[in-house]
């Protein structure tokens, strides 16, 4: 149990960390599209993004598995090895499948902030990045928040995508949720309980930090 | 003394803008307009918020767009003070005053003495959320100050604001320019607000710049919609020349404009702006006694109907302007014409420092 544990919290905190990094410029891009052509390339990226919301688990998991394979097109990207049914694996599919979950609340956190902010800072000689580093993350701290405590909660508890892509492989791609299927399928209903039970505490924790933060003013 | 000349012209929005001006690099220049006739975006424009294609913009020697050169709005030496303030609600009112100095090349405008203009001393742990809108302004005005700017914006930024508070903020405003050698393009809707402080003025209707020249002239140019309105004013930028300490009096300008004012307006030999109300002036045939101490020779320029019972008469006194407001009947009682020299009586009580 100990080492699916370790993993599962690896898997959830590297995958936050990738999402923050990617996600939140992401969502920035997204926010800021309006000229016409962006404004159109921003709504497929958009729903691109969100399709994890409504795509069955175990599909996006079946493409990944297909596409990092050993045989899939980008497998002579990566020589002998072999993403699929591995940690890095796992992970590339954690991000994809919790990307929603970090990018459309700052998308909506970084709209709600309008352009007032950006503006007064691009007249204050702060260059874009120094703009966006400097007044907009900090303004927008609340929804990132929000999507990284989301993206975490998400990742903890994710099955199909982790099995498809991840197989079972004890100590490398067990993690807490597929553990909780393994004990169940060899009649380990204590066991299973357990787990069960600690993941359900977890999930009400996060959601009830949430909420908190939720009512806390942040401008 | 260098000059700000700018050139934008295309379709913005729902109306096309053809704005061309050249203004002094020095003072306040107002930009007055009905709401929705184009002076926010040209202001964005001048700011580079917005990039119009084939837009020309200098800016004391400096060229901020031409032709394929455009300077991002963060090269470019230009402080905006929006309407609505637009302070860093994360940073207290301090962080936010350094923001812009600490990213702009060293300057003129200093820390101290933009604190002290501005009255932000005692605001500077605060934050911005508790300052109320007359404080929030300051602050915004101080920001953008500290940014060496060698153009200041300002965009309505009273509209926003209580009587009380845009009184508190207009007669600092007024000095800012002239202190920090900042020339500052004004944006207002209100006459009287630019009347206070300006000493350009350029009037913009429908995305056009249709009058452009020294505040005085236009207000008394009758194809401007100013001189007949109801509350038409001058202004007029004259030295103190002496004070009559027994009647507590100041004397400001020189013989034939010379005028009495009440209080002590200003140190001696310095500027100081009279606003003349066209309502405070009253036309005599010839000098009479009369509690009435400014007494002034004019001769009548131009006359227009003022609406109702009114005329506005134009006076030329030397060679500065005055506006009158007097009664039809009391044109054809005194049998005034244009060109005739009348005796201009204003009741000094009427004057104040603008």
């Amino acid at each position: 149990m100990g080492p699916a544990i370790l993993l599962t919290l690896e898997l959830a905190g590297l995958t936050t960390a990738i999402l923050l990094l990617l996600g939140v410029p992401l969502a920035w891009a997204l926010a800021r599209a309006r000229a016409r052509w962006s404004g159109a390339l921003a709504g497929v990226a958009g729903a691109l993004i969100a399709l994890p919301l409504v795509l069955p688990p175990t599909v996006l998991g079946f493409y990944l598995l297909i596409l990092l394979g050993p045989r899939g097109p980008l497998a002579p990207l990566f020589g002998v090895t072999t993403l699929a049914f591995s940690f890095p694996g796992l992970v590339i599919g954690s991000c994809l499948y919790s990307l929603p979950f970090m990018v459309q609340p700052v998308r909506a956190g970084f709209a709600a902030l309008g352009s007032s902010a950006w503006e007064a800072a691009l007249t204050l000689r702060a260059a874009p990045l120094d703009a966006f580093v400097t007044v907009m993350l900090p303004l927008a701290r609340g929804p990132i928040l929000t999507g990284a405590l989301l993206s975490f909660a998400h990742t903890l508890g994710e099955f199909g995508v982790v099995m498809m892509i991840g197989g079972d492989i004890p100590g490398k791609t067990e993690t807490l949720s597929i553990l909780i299927f393994d004990d169940v399928e060899t009649l380990n209903w204590s066991a299973a309980g357990h787990l069960a039970g600690a993941l359900a505490l977890v999930s009400f924790l996060f959601i009830w930090l949430l909420l908190r933060l939720e009512r806390r003013p942040w401008a | 003394m260098g000059v700000i000349a700018a050139r934008f012209a295309g379709p913005f929005g729902g109306f096309a803008l053809d704005a061309g001006f050249e203004i002094p690099a020095a003072g306040i220049t107002g930009l007055f307009g009905p709401s929705g006739c184009g002076k926010s975006t040209l202001l964005r424009c001048l700011a580079g918020l917005e990039r119009m294609p084939g837009g020309a913009l200098r800016v004391d020697g400096a060229v901020w767009q031409q032709g394929a050169t455009f300077v991002p709005p963060w090269r470019r030496a230009a402080g905006y003070v929006f309407q609505d303030a637009r302070l860093f609600a994360h940073l207290d009112v301090a962080a936010n005053l350094r923001f812009g100095l600490r990213r702009a090349a060293a300057g003129g405008i200093a820390w101290d003495e933009v604190i002290d203009a501005l009255g932000l001393g005692p605001l500077l742990a605060r934050a911005p959320a508790s300052l109320s809108g007359g404080e929030r302004q300051r602050v915004a005005l101080g920001r953008a100050l500290l940014a060496q700017p060698r153009l200041l914006l300002l965009d309505e930024p009273l509209s926003a604001l209580d009587r009380a508070a845009a009184e508190d903020i207009l007669p600092r405003l007024g000095a800012l320019s002239a202190r920090f050698r900042v020339p500052a393009l004004f944006v207002s809707h209100s006459i009287d607000e630019i009347e206070r402080v300006a000493s350009h003025l350029l009037v913009m209707r429908a995305g056009r710049i249709t009058a452009a020249g020294p505040l005085a002239d236009l207000l008394t140019d009758l194809a401007q919609p100013f001189a007949a309105r109801a509350g038409a004013a001058t202004v007029l930028d004259l030295p103190v020349t002496g004070f009559d300490m027994g009647y507590e009096l100041s004397l400001c300008g020189f013989p034939p404009l010379c005028l009495h004012v009440p209080g002590r307006v200003g140190p001696l030999g310095g500027l100081v702006r009279l606003r003349v109300r066209a309502s405070d002036v009253s036309l005599l045939r010839t000098a009479a006694e009369s509690s009435i101490l400014n007494q002034l020779p004019a001769e009548i320029l131009a006359v227009t109907p003022a609406g109702g019972p009114h005329m506005a008469v134009v006076l030329g006194v030397g060679p500065a302007r005055l506006l009158a407001h007097i009664t039809r009947k009391s044109w054809d009682m005194l049998g005034l014409a244009v060109g005739q020299g009348v005796i201009a009586q204003i009741k000094a009580e009427a004057l104040a420092a603008a």
